[in-house]
């Protein structure tokens, strides 16, 4: 290695260093509030904190209603449930029918599509007041399967979008050797096509998951009874209009974004080649 | 197994919401802690005293009000729910209260508290608790509390030192809620005879300079939230606090404090009068057990409850025997409030005192951040006055609509019919129909119940007007009034224009910052000689793991003046702290800093993803050539980044142009809705001012008009972008 290219690593490592400073402190300073004893929070740049306590934590992750019941687990509980089930329903709806929008002829496919990215373009929080009407005559308020088909579809066109942007780049010389070889259309699409769109799969999930584990909007209004509260309303509650409880926000926080991060770390890899696929012809 | 676990699970829930068939009464609150521990108590004590079941929900306060205007109508609300009286005529007007005449005893409470109830001659609800500032007093700096504020200004500069983080007074003083006392302390009036909304007068004039000098003087800190009143209070650097009774359970135990009636003006001799509010247990008018709801709110309001949610929920009750209960009447804290309490004004629970928040606010702010004049405001809060109070459109009539709609449906199905027939049958050229039907049916099922008939439903809103729960056709009348900037000039912060002026900027700066931060940290990271690439690469992901409403309440903590770390760090260089949200400049970049963190990695990653898809091959070539690694650079690199970065970048576009979460989480819209976008804008036409969900629906079609333009924009862009490539 010569002189010029090692002072152009050093200057590399140095330009990265500097902006993982930049996109760590915030986060070190959540921690920080998290573990301080008060509120008290004085002017100060460190994000070491003076002192160490685990209470907030203790108090957010421990603490039960006055009847007794651990909300937290009950809260976390409902939290998996409706970022499981949308993940599911969300991607069986949207991979058959990115399939069926790359492979097959019919009419109102282009049409289609853009209504689909028409969608993302209607601001979420002006549907809320005719979404809550709708799930009223069904019968679906305050229920976590009412939830979880709101967030399944409101998160739908997006993956359909990716999904088949995927799709398109797949090979069809696959799928039609195994017509060749006498499959019939629904083994070529589970057995061809969905092993090889595993990529793609797994950032759609991810993406789904994530929308279902991190609003707060919707389950505010559809939601009603705290121990189905999904773990961003209970957060909410800690930023109140006339009491801010910092310190245990942050605790919350942390261990509200903890599973999403670490899922999200578990299948970065994926993203670049998932999301480019897609993307290039999406 | 996974998959069936989670199956079990939603069965589980299902059934756990179909299985509510008994009849208790359902009572909702929004208490917390004590006070919801306390009402527990007391509900169990009525069922063991009358035998009926009642079932208790919690609700978070930000959610509460919109959920009983929501739930009730539907006849899913509870029968008895404990509000605040301010909302009064606002349920009343939609039919939410049942009457408490002939139930409820009047001697029972305090006069006022009743009065506050009251409308048209009839009591609503039963008063059970009063919320009203009063003066905390920390003992050891302060031995004898101030009666007058004349004895307060000689008290507060011994008592401050803003150097050290030490202050005489603390309070939220950009809240309307807490100016209140001062205004009607020096002589203000918030309403005319009539009833109707004043804000220029002498005494608001007054009150804002006496605030403002106190916040010059550096007695008063300046941008105080509810944390750092606390924070000062604990740490004993705030001598004195108001607040109200919710703030006793916040002071740590060590500090030694008393609690006191607000002080005399010395120049008017009038009372710092707080607002009163009062804690009532209403009656739903849809509650099917009428009477054992009412048995159920006047149990709650009186006797043993009163006693019950002294001692457990330190509430200031409503109802005069409980203060010759002697656990009530040793209370100090107790006593206190209710002595404070006596000179208060019960909060109007008009509709018109609704409508005064949001322009006492800007006019609060403007004048402690120092862009108004105190004796400017007024008038600067009546002018946000009248832009927000929009008289009713006259009503259209649906007829040429229904026609215009009928016609387009007939074009439409001729046109269908008429088409030349192709050469080919239907089934010849879409063999596969029956194949796509059934892959998707389902998405289509789902996406046409809960995300099509919303949207329309939303689109067909914006030509009604919404007025307390009542719908009227009103046709093209809202998108004139948004368009023709209607009640104010076309370079203020309400007007529509500004608006997606400050939108495009907003849109515009974030995209140009995360393709350019996104892009060239790809390019770093990209270096093959580069070790621990994958480690930079995690670390550089993690705001995008972040949820992002968590994201942007840090950044507004970040941004805090008194203990953000951004100032922090300019204090730290020797610079002078900022005042991040009081000026439009700073309240932008703020918010643009936060939403750069939050988005770059999007564009970093999908950028690394696009030049792995670059051949190495090209770039050798171009060295054999001579090419120097700028003209590689532009002559390779963009080119083929092109095609892939085009969508990624128009998604992010889109993104951003309705992000939401950060500018109503961030800057709040401040200063004075400066930085407001469209979509936050139109969140507050429809939740925040009034519930004009007809003229928020017309702005969000506005948005959508204006990124379908963008987006028929560059489809076009796209294709020419797929043309160049071949």
């Amino acid at each position: 290695m010569n002189r010029s290219s090692r002072l152009k690593l050093a200057a590399i490592h140095a330009g990265l260093m500097l902006m993982c400073m930049v996109t760590l402190y915030p986060v070190l300073w959540v921690v920080k509030m998290a573990l301080s004893p008060t509120d008290g929070l004085s002017l100060s740049v460190s994000p070491i904190p003076d002192a160490v306590t685990f209470d907030h934590f203790r108090e957010v992750l421990l603490s039960t209603d006055a009847a007794g019941r651990w909300v937290f687990g009950r809260q976390l509980l409902s939290s998996i449930v409706v970022s499981g089930a949308t993940t599911l329903v969300g991607l069986t709806l949207a991979v058959s029918a990115a399939y069926a929008l790359s492979r097959f002829r019919f009419p109102g496919k282009e049409g289609g599509m853009q209504a689909l990215l028409i969608t993302q373009m209607f601001p979420a929080t002006l549907m809320l007041v005719p979404i809550y009407s709708i799930l009223q005559k069904l019968h679906l308020l305050d229920s976590l399967t009412g939830l979880v088909l709101v967030y399944a579809t409101t998160a739908m066109p997006f993956c359909i979008w990716m999904l088949k942007g995927y799709f398109d780049t797949l090979p069809r010389e696959l799928e039609e050797a195994a017509v060749m070889d006498g499959a019939s259309p629904a083994q070529v699409f589970l057995r061809v096509v969905l092993p090889l769109a595993r990529p793609a799969l797994a950032v759609t999930a991810l993406f789904s998951f994530m929308t279902a584990w991190n609003e707060f909007i919707l389950a505010a209004t559809l939601l009603n009874d705290p121990t189905r509260f999904t773990l961003p309303v209970a957060l909410q509650r800690y930023v109140g209009e006339h009491k801010v409880e910092w310190g245990k926000f942050a605790a919350c926080a942390l261990v509200v974004s903890a599973p999403v991060m670490a899922l999200f770390f578990a299948l970065q890899k994926h993203l670049v080649g998932g999301l480019t696929a897609g993307g290039v012809k999406g | 197994m996974t998959r069936l676990l989670a199956l079990a699970l939603l069965a589980t829930a299902w059934t756990a919401h179909a299985a509510d068939e008994a009849e208790p009464l359902k009572l909702w609150h929004a208490y917390r802690g004590g006070e919801e521990a306390a009402l527990i108590q007391v509900a169990e004590r009525f069922t063991a005293k009358t035998g009926v079941k009642v079932d208790l929900l919690a609700v978070p306060y930000d959610a509460y009000g919109a959920k009983l205007t929501n739930a009730i109508p539907h006849g899913a609300g509870p029968d008895v729910f404990i509000f605040n009286h301010e909302r009064l005529h606002n349920f009343h007007s939609q039919h939410l209260l049942a009457p408490a005449t002939g139930v409820i005893v009047r001697s029972d409470y305090f006069p006022n508290t009743v009065q506050a109830l009251e409308l048209d001659g009839q009591v609503y609800g039963y008063p059970m608790a009063q919320k009203s500032l009063a003066l905390y007093v920390n003992k050891k700096l302060v031995p004898t509390p101030p009666r007058t504020t004349e004895e307060l200004l000689r008290m507060l500069p011994a008592l401050s030192k803003a150097d050290e983080g030490r202050f005489g007074l603390v309070y939220e003083s950009g809240d309307f809620y807490f100016h209140a006392p001062f205004l009607f302390g020096f002589g203000g009036e918030l309403f005319d005879a009539s009833g109707r909304a004043l804000f220029d007068t002498p005494g608001m004039t007054k009150s804002l300079a006496f605030v403002k000098k106190l916040q010059d003087d550096r007695y008063l800190p300046q941008e105080v939230s509810g944390a750092l009143v606390k924070s000062l209070f604990n740490d004993g650097r705030a001598a004195m606090v108001i607040s109200g009774p919710w703030f006793a359970g916040e002071v740590s135990p060590a500090v030694d404090y008393r609690v006191v009636a607000l002080p005399v003006v010395s120049e008017t001799g009038i009372p710092l009068k707080p607002f009163l509010g009062v804690e009532a247990a209403f009656v739903s008018a849809q509650s099917k057990q009428g009477e054992k709801a009412q048995q159920l709110a006047r149990f709650l309001s009186t006797g043993e409850s009163s006693r019950i949610r002294v001692t457990v929920g330190r509430q200031i009750p409503a109802e005069v025997a409980a203060y010759q209960l002697p656990e009530v009447k040793d209370d100090v804290l107790i006593s206190s409030f209710r002595e404070a309490a006596r000179d208060a004004t019960p909060m109007p629970s008009s509709l018109e005192m609704l409508r005064v928040w949001e322009p006492m606010k800007l006019a609060l702010r403007g004048v402690l951040q120092g862009g108004t004049a105190p004796q400017d405001a007024g008038a600067l809060a009546d002018r946000r006055y009248r832009a927000l109070y929009r008289e009713r459109p006259p009503d259209a009539s649906p007829l040429p609509w229904l026609g215009l709609l009928g016609a387009m449906a007939l074009g439409g199905s001729v046109w269908v019919l008429r088409r030349p027939a192709s050469a080919l049958t239907f089934q010849q050229r879409y063999p596969d129909v029956k194949l796509a039907v059934t892959y998707l049916a389902p998405a289509m099922a789902g996406l046409l119940v809960l995300v099509f008939i919303p949207f329309g439903v939303g689109l067909s809103l914006s030509l009604f007007h919404h007025e307390s729960g009542e719908y009227s056709f009103v046709g093209l009348a809202n998108f004139v009034d948004i368009l023709a900037s209607r009640g104010y000039s076309i370079t203020e912060p309400l007007s529509f224009y500004f608006t997606l002026a400050v939108t495009l900027l907003w849109t515009l700066v974030n995209v140009v910052l995360h393709v350019g931060i996104g892009l060239f940290l790809a390019l770093l990271l990209k270096d093959p000689l580069l070790k621990l690439k994958g480690v930079y690469r995690v670390l550089l992901i993690i705001p995008w793991a972040v949820p992002n409403y968590i994201t942007a309440l840090m950044w507004k903590g970040l941004f805090h003046r008194q203990f953000g770390a951004i100032n922090g760090l300019l204090v730290a260089l020797g610079l002078e702290p900022v005042s991040w949200f009081a000026q439009f400049s700073t309240a932008f970049a703020a918010n643009v800093a936060t939403n750069t963190w939050l988005g770059f990695p999007f564009m970093m990653v999908v950028a690394l993803g696009a030049l792995q898809s670059i051949p190495q091959e090209l770039y050798e070539a171009a060295e054999v050539d001579g090419a120097s690694k700028w003209t590689q650079f532009r002559r390779i690199t963009l080119p083929l980044l092109r095609p892939a970065m085009l969508p990624a970048v128009i998604l992010g576009s889109v993104w951003t142009f309705n992000m939401f979460n950060i500018i109503y989480l961030v800057s709040g819209g401040e200063p004075g809705g400066g930085t407001d976008i469209l979509v936050s804008e139109a969140f507050r036409w429809a939740f925040q001012r009034n519930q004009q969900y007809g003229f928020a629906a017309a702005y969000s079609v506005l948005i959508f008009v204006v990124l379908l333009a963008w987006s028929s924009f560059t489809k076009r862009l796209t294709r020419s972008s797929s043309e160049m490539l071949g």
